[in-house]
């Protein structure tokens, strides 16, 4: 018996064939970058009001991957995300009245209030709940995707997880369980390059994630995570790949959160991290660069933007009063939902 | 009731056999036929789990269906437990029914992350708008030096985690009707089995059925002491009474079914008939289903207990392996009718 590996390697991802991306795209994709950008300054400039008893964490600098593979989706597509999971909400499609609402603790929220900013539900647009462990729900869109497949559906599963995430054994079973079985899953890592206030050179020797992944025989990419474009283009590559039943896909984003890790603060005076390098990821701002190209070339203008703003405003400001005067639970719903009923969750 | 009884002697099943109609099987046959027919009626039902699939079956009790209804929904594993809850948990809230399959219940601390933070949660943290309606299959046992990583008996821990269902079926009867009733039941079930029940024989019909979780069953009924007891221990029970009738001593024995739910009612009711309980657990006392139990009786009817509540379970230690140390880590019939004796003793002093 041979102990040579016959192994085939992953396909390499072939950038060279992708199909240009339309005005009508970088507009669509810049509005939902700028939707989650308004959507989280609502909750910076509502969170000193200390009404929003929530830990949240926001998303801002980030909005570019969110945006950039969501816009692939189906509502009908599952969504696995984490604790700083806003963003993949919104741009999944989930209500932002029953986001403020959970987030402001009321009966009208997603989770009937039992479940705050870190465990977002929308069972109509593919969420099924949302875990705040870190690493914890890569098995769970893994899961999804097993039950795709087991059924021979044509909707797809998305995990998206932090850099910490891919030091947690869950990481690496996921990844293994989904190529040995071909599972329809994308799996998008966010690497913002900190876990709390943890860098990753602490963390990890080998600082790229995604080549630990193609090791288990997936394809894997290294994506700039700021530049929205190239994230639209290889999440329609990976997205294509996945629902043509190839298998899993693999997506490092390289990104960078101007928030600290919990809190509408930043937290560079607190000594978490060098103000220079945030200063210089600022600078790279994934809304700001598109916005600025798609000035420039004529495709948008001030007007175009104010409009927007405008009508996000309206938007955020709605759905937080909605929020704010929804009634709390009734204190008997304590300890309803421990339990399931039956027909729950269909 | 034929389901009531569990047979300590083969002949009796085989006279009932022989009187009409009387289908026997054992524990390990009933799990089999329940998940057959689960698999045959219900296209949301898949097993996975380690080495399901291969010639022994875990124990038998997966034997042949792999063959019959092929790898996809006889799946075998990677030894990854955490990431497999974690994907049952998932196809589970996609609408699948999972049934997870471990040798050991020992394996089960490995996915703690996902059975206690995940699954036990999913309903409750998404406000009844989700849940995970999958089964983890494990087994406990004894014997044979299996040792301090092998033989443990760990679903006491898991009665501490609200959102989970626990069931300890004792006969082959309850053993399909609980796996029927656990895949029908939206919420994680962990089904634990005791492998020294696997060639129990007992009634069980070849319709799916489901036993209700939360519902005791008196296994004996009697008027001097209680004894509550679990999985195995109820095999135990059943000749410490059968003993203990010879000496004119009436033992009741309740066996219910599920921890979690626990059926307060029929315990209460059997205590505040005799005074007298005996718990015997096949698990650690400290903070286990012993203790809840014992803690329940307590809360509820303390003016009704004619001696203190006692409990026979295993020693506040690890497994041994030595077959000298083993023995005396288990306690059996005679730990039990001496329980039983004490209990009268003070109750009568």
């Amino acid at each position: 018996m041979s102990i040579s590996s016959d192994f085939p390697l992953p396909p390499s991802p072939k950038k060279s064939s992708d199909r240009p991306v339309s005005s009508d795209e970088r507009r669509t994709l810049l509005a939902s970058m700028l939707r989650i950008r308004h959507f989280e300054e609502k909750i910076v400039n509502a969170y000193p009001e200390q009404e929003m008893k929530t830990p949240v964490h926001l998303c801002i600098g980030q909005e570019a991957v969110a945006a950039g593979i969501c816009a692939h989706l189906r509502s009908e597509d599952y969504l696995a995300t984490t604790h700083r999971n806003h963003g993949h909400c919104l741009a999944k499609g989930v209500s932002p009245r029953a986001m403020f609402a959970e987030f402001y603790g009321r009966v009208t929220g997603c989770c009937r209030g039992k479940g705050g900013s870190m465990h977002l539900c929308s069972p109509e647009n593919g969420v099924l709940g949302t875990s705040a462990i870190v690493g914890g729900g890569i098995p769970i869109a893994t899961g999804y995707g097993m039950a795709i497949h087991l059924r021979g559906e044509s909707r797809m599963s998305v995990g998206f997880f932090g850099d910490g995430a891919s030091e947690e054994g869950s990481f690496h079973e996921s990844l293994n369980f989904a190529c040995l079985h071909k599972l329809p899953v994308l799996f998008v890592c966010e690497n913002n390059s900190y876990a709390t206030n943890s860098p990753i050179g602490a963390r990890q020797l080998h600082p790229d994630i995604f080549r630990r992944a193609s090791a288990y025989g997936l394809p894997a990419e290294l994506v700039d995570g700021n530049d929205a474009v190239e994230v639209y283009r290889a999440g329609r590559r990976a997205v294509e790949y996945v629902r043509s039943g190839q298998g899993p896909y693999f997506l490092e984003c390289r990104t960078y959160r101007f928030k600290g890790h919990v809190g509408p603060e930043c937290d560079w005076e607190k000594g978490c991290r060098p103000k220079d390098e945030l200063l210089a990821w600022m600078e790279r701002c994934p809304v700001a660069t598109l916005t600025n190209t798609l000035l420039r070339e004529g495709e948008i203008d001030q007007a175009w933007l104010d409009a927007l703003a405008a009508k996000d405003n309206a938007e955020f400001d709605e759905a937080i009063s909605f929020g704010r005067s929804s009634p709390f639970p009734d204190p008997a719903e304590l300890t309803m939902h421990v339990y399931a009923e039956p027909g729950q969750g269909k | 009731m034929p389901w009531t009884k569990i047979l300590l002697d083969p002949e009796d099943v085989d006279d009932l056999r022989q009187s009409g109609d009387y289908r026997a099987l054992t524990y390990v046959e009933a799990l089999r036929e329940a998940q057959a027919q689960l698999l045959e009626n219900d296209p949301r039902v898949f097993l996975i789990g380690q080495g399901i699939d291969d010639s022994t079956g875990v124990f038998g009790s997966t034997q042949g269906l792999a063959e019959r209804f092929g790898a996809k929904r006889v799946m075998d594993s990677p030894i990854a437990e955490n990431g497999v809850t974690g994907m049952v948990l998932g196809a589970a809230a996609a609408g699948m029914r999972p049934i997870y399959i471990h040798h050991r219940i020992d394996f089960l601390p490995m996915a703690m992350d996902q059975i206690v933070n995940h699954a036990a949660k999913w309903s409750y943290m998404s406000g009844g708008n989700a849940c995970a309606p999958l089964v983890i299959r494990s087994l406990i046992g004894r014997g044979w030096g299996s040792a301090a990583q092998h033989s443990q008996s760990l679903y006491g821990l898991f009665m501490h985690v609200p959102g989970l269902r626990i069931v300890v079926p004792a006969s082959p009867y309850d053993a399909k009707g609980l796996m029927f009733a656990a895949v029908e039941d939206p919420n994680p079930v962990l089904f634990v089995e005791h492998r020294w029940l696997y060639n129990a024989k007992g009634y069980v019909p070849e319709q799916p059925y489901t036993v209700a979780f939360g519902e005791a069953v008196t296994r004996v009924e009697g008027q001097d002491v209680t004894i509550v007891a679990i999985s195995q221990m109820v095999h135990e029970a059943l000749k410490a009474a059968k003993e203990l009738r010879t000496q004119g001593i009436s033992v009741e024995v309740i066996d219910p079914r599920t921890i979690s739910p626990l059926d307060d009612a029929a315990i209460i009711d059997s205590v505040a008939k005799t005074g007298r309980i005996v718990i015997a657990d096949t698990a650690c006392a400290i903070g286990g289903a012993s203790a809840e139990i014992a803690c329940r009786i307590a809360e509820t009817i303390p003016e009704k207990l004619k001696a203190p509540i006692k409990r026979i379970t295993f020693p506040n230690c690890p497994t041994p392996a030595g077959p000298s140390l083993e023995q005396a880590y288990y306690p059996g019939v005679p730990d039990i009718v001496r329980a039983v004796r004490e209990v009268l003793d003070a109750g009568s002093g």
